[in-house]
């Protein structure tokens, strides 16, 4: 019983780690990119959880400007060219949350341009 | 027992055992990664002193650094939030008139936390009244609890926030002491602000900071102190 389950669980994770180098996923504008959490695999199975852990530390206990942080994906991964992860098909978040039909709402009521574009906008 | 449960049992606990391995060395990562920074910590309670005396009539610049700093339209319409308002008062029998700000007083016994069904309005150990928009169903039972009229309502879509000041439609919000700003080590906008340094921002726990010793040196009052809600807003000169 117990080889069966762990045989399941290996032939699991290496069924979906090939699933994401399937042909038809979606070209995104990463922005700046690079890595400062985990790595991209990891990232898009559990960014969430992440970004979920990471909005309580900070509003309940001011643990600000971390990498996790919401506003810190947005400085690397917002466009170069808007400065926005949502404003085109192929912006960062809203590209993959297209494809996979999940909504999204965290833009409702945050920003979703980086923190020197509001600034610009606002100087004006 | 029969086979077939013990079966399942084990099942259970083999698949229950290998979750638990996969997640916690991420979230274990995490902490080890990336040093704590500290939360913030009940040895510090925010407060502000506001000399009512040099708060000059028709001076709005408070009130504008506010719309300013957290994105507010700066509207007066009932439907238009405002976190900060200056109010003109006047004593009848003898004439004598006062302008002051008037705002979250921060309470150390918030009536707007105890009546929020959903936990979302809350007191930070810092003395932070705040709401947590994720939790918030916009019911607005804490504007009704408000002694001070200081939450706002959020009744339109918004759009182009302040990356530091997350707004958004339907849910209730005032003023936040300027938290991003205060957790940055700088002081709230209006005080900043204010041209005859009339609010003045510290921490009333630290008996060394200027604000406690002049809580010490001068009469100060809580607007409806009767309420016993301990605020965190005082006035002199009311």
């Amino acid at each position: 019983m117990l080889k069966l389950v762990a045989a399941l669980m290996a032939l699991c994770c290496i069924a979906s780690a090939g699933a994401t180098e399937n042909y038809g996923m979606p070209k995104l504008d990463i922005g700046k990119g690079g890595q400062c959490v985990k790595d991209t695999q990891w990232m898009r199975k559990n960014h969430m959880h992440v970004l979920l852990h990471q909005r309580d530390e900070t509003v309940h206990k001011g643990i600000r400007e971390e990498p996790q942080s919401l506003k810190n994906c947005i400085e690397c991964h917002a466009s170069l060219k808007d400065n926005s992860v949502i404003a085109r098909e192929d912006s960062f978040c809203v590209g993959c949350h297209r494809y996979e039909a999940v909504k999204i709402d965290c833009f409702e009521c945050h920003a979703d341009k980086r923190k020197s574009a509001w600034l610009q906008r606002t100087a004006k | 027992m029969s086979d077939l449960n013990i079966q399942r049992r084990r099942f259970l606990k083999t698949t229950l055992g290998a979750t638990a391995i996969a997640i916690a060395p991420g979230i274990l990562l995490f902490d080890m990664a990336h040093g704590k920074v500290e939360a913030v910590s009940g040895k510090v309670r925010w407060g502000m002193l506001i000399d009512t005396a040099n708060c000059a009539d028709g001076c709005n610049d408070c009130v504008t650094a506010c719309n300013k700093e957290n994105g507010l339209s700066g509207g007066l319409s009932p439907t238009d939030a405002q976190w900060i308002r200056k109010i003109e008062i006047k004593d009848m029998s003898s004439g004598r008139t006062q302008s002051l700000p008037m705002m979250c007083q921060h309470c150390a016994e918030p009536p707007c936390v105890d009546v929020c069904p959903t936990g979302a309005s809350f007191k930070r150990a810092d003395g932070i009244v705040l709401v947590d928009k994720h939790r918030c169903i916009g019911c607005r039972y804490c504007m009704m609890a408000c002694p001070y009229k200081a939450r706002s309502f959020v009744h339109e879509p918004l759009h182009d926030q302040n990356p530091d000041v997350p707004r958004g439609k339907g849910t209730v919000e005032g003023c936040t002491l300027c938290v991003h700003r205060v957790d940055n080590g700088q002081q709230p906008a209006c005080a900043e602000a204010c041209p005859n340094k009339s609010i003045l921002f510290g921490d009333l726990n630290d008996p060394e900071s200027e604000i406690s010793r002049r809580v010490r040196a001068v009469s100060s009052t809580q607007v409806r102190a009767d309420l016993k809600l301990n605020t965190g807003v005082r006035y002199q000169g009311l």
